[in-house]
């Protein structure tokens, strides 16, 4: 029989592995179960660098008595399953959360998107500010077409608002 | 049921699209939460329930999503769970017995929504080829649709808030699915892939979370969701996705000018077994067809003499797929045994690759 991985040389070894809850047999030869078993020692989910990530100092009995409110999850249960239980949760373990996403994302402030609703808002403001102070920009530099035009987008904005 | 899929012409499967020689796919997905449930692991099934109610009235008002398909996943057969799963529609997570889980699809399947998976809505947008920036337009565009509906779960400091704190923020994971033939026989993967896992992306399989790079494909997304807004993420990644293009195109030169007689030999063994094998196993084909495209590229074998038609790569990537355990068994109509499906598989890329043309 020829290895799966190369198909070139006889396999001389026979693996079982689980993949998806199913039994899968592996016929390969010497030096590809080699690489093989370089691979499994690579493999390394997302739940276990959290689990490592968060394990990373003992838990404290206070802490672990810790619980959200509104779904009543406990610390201690979010550090077994790395899962929280709502959107309340983040408020609730923040001092124990914030160190956490330091360390996955580098950052702890959100800059992408926000719903519609309040980004509308949020944008329309800023437009507002940024065109002001364009149109001190023109007036200073004596460039008064282009402030002209920038004094009527902002009466439309206004106008708008209404 | 979805038998309809395995016409499917517009699919993310047809090959087309930027430098789908090399990047097979490209997907973005973003997880968002109703405001008013517990996330999908700590609700009641009552609660589920009510949010795969919610989403049944709400994603007819949404203009992509006008003639898209609801299923309940109660409802679908473990063959047609595994099917969907082979065409990049579920995730593993999602076919579990859990209740209340649910799918909507569009016709053309690029848009995907999970209900109740880890989080309440997974929304996905697919499409083959180099175009994360296509995918991105049209999933932001169904996510304002939505958030002008209900209330997502969003805190100003730390945005969109996710079951996991690995998707908190964007809660977006943009990823491509390169096929890197020649930086694996070149030896040169693994360094790139201790590469990437240094500037924060994942790489995985053929199909994602825990799998291994069958046929030399290569799953990678970024791993970071905070901090930066979802044009710099899905930019950060197309930039080393560019980079990884370049580098499997300069080691397919080196095969070219180093070792052209054994690339030669490894692609016209790999289409002597597809044409005259009588079972072959999923791995095995996918390992076969991937030196195949190797050689389709590198012009080692011309397309047209082994498909007998131009359209070679729409051929090709969607034979990846059709091989799959789940659709050999809905192209046969019935459930098959593992050796049965070895059998059928071998029969079909004999019949697929055939000899004696031009």
């Amino acid at each position: 029989m020829l290895c799966d991985v190369c198909h070139k040389n006889i396999a001389t070894v026979h693996l079982t592995e689980i993949i998806n809850e199913k039994v899968v047999e592996m016929h390969i030869c010497q030096e590809c179960a080699k690489l093989k078993a370089e691979e499994l020692k690579e493999q390394l989910s997302i739940s276990d660098l959290l689990g490592g990530l968060v394990g990373m100092g003992p838990i404290e009995k206070e802490e672990k008595a810790l619980h959200c409110p509104s779904c009543h999850l406990t610390y201690g249960e979010f550090k077994k399953k790395g899962r929280l239980g709502c959107g309340k949760c983040y408020a609730t373990f923040k001092v124990q959360l914030l160190p956490l996403l330091k360390n996955i994302h580098g950052s702890t402030h959100h800059t992408g998107k926000a719903p519609f609703v309040k980004e509308k808002k949020k944008s329309r403001e800023e437009t507002m500010k940024g065109l002001r102070n364009r149109l001190q920009r023109a007036i200073h530099l004596e460039e008064y077409e282009e402030a002209a035009r920038l004094r009527d987008e902002i009466k439309n904005l206004e106008r708008k608002d209404k | 049921m979805f038998e309809e899929f395995l016409n499917n012409q517009d699919s993310w499967l047809n090959g087309r699209g930027p430098s789908a020689e090399i990047v097979f796919s490209s997907r973005i997905r973003l997880a968002r939460n109703f405001d008013e449930y517990p996330f999908t692991s700590r609700a009641a099934s009552q609660q589920r329930e009510a949010i795969l109610q919610k989403i049944s009235g709400l994603y007819p008002k949404v203009r992509r999503l006008k003639k898209s398909l609801f299923i309940s996943m109660e409802k679908v057969s473990d063959l047609d769970k595994q099917f969907l799963l082979e065409r990049h529609l579920v995730s593993q997570e999602h076919i579990s017995t859990l209740k209340g889980k649910g799918l909507i699809v569009s016709g053309d399947e690029n848009v995907a929504i999970m209900v109740n998976e880890e989080d309440h809505l997974r929304m996905q947008v697919i499409m083959s080829g180099f175009n994360l920036e296509g995918c991105w337009e049209i999933l932001d565009e169904i996510d304002d649709e939505l958030s002008k509906m209900v209330s997502f779960a969003f805190g100003a400091s730390l945005g969109y808030l996710t079951a996991c704190p690995t998707n908190v923020g964007t809660g977006l994971r943009a990823s491509c699915m390169l096929h890197l033939p020649a930086l694996v026989l070149t030896k040169r993967i693994n360094k790139i892939l201790e590469l990437l896992a240094k500037v924060s992306f994942t790489t995985r399989g053929l199909f994602g979370e825990g799998t291994q790079a069958l046929g030399n494909f290569f799953q990678i997304s970024n791993q970071v969701s905070l901090g930066l807004s979802e044009r710099e993420l899905i930019e950060n990644l197309s930039g080393v996705v560019n980079q990884l293009v370049s580098q499997e195109i300069d080691a397919r030169n080196t095969l070219l000018k180093k070792y052209k007689i054994s690339t030669e030999d490894n692609v016209w063994r790999a289409l002597g077994i597809l044409r005259s094998s009588r079972l072959i196993s999923t791995s095995e084909a996918l390992n076969h067809l991937s030196l195949l495209s190797l050689g389709l590229d590198l012009g080692i074998i011309k397309g047209t003499c082994v498909f007998g038609s131009k359209q070679t790569r729409e051929l090709l990537n969607s034979l990846f797929i059709l091989i799959q355990p789940a659709h050999l068994q809905k192209i046969e109509g019935k459930a098959l045994k593992e050796e049965e499906r070895d059998y059928i598989r071998a029969a079909i890329l004999r019949e697929k690759l055939r000899d004696g043309r031009e």
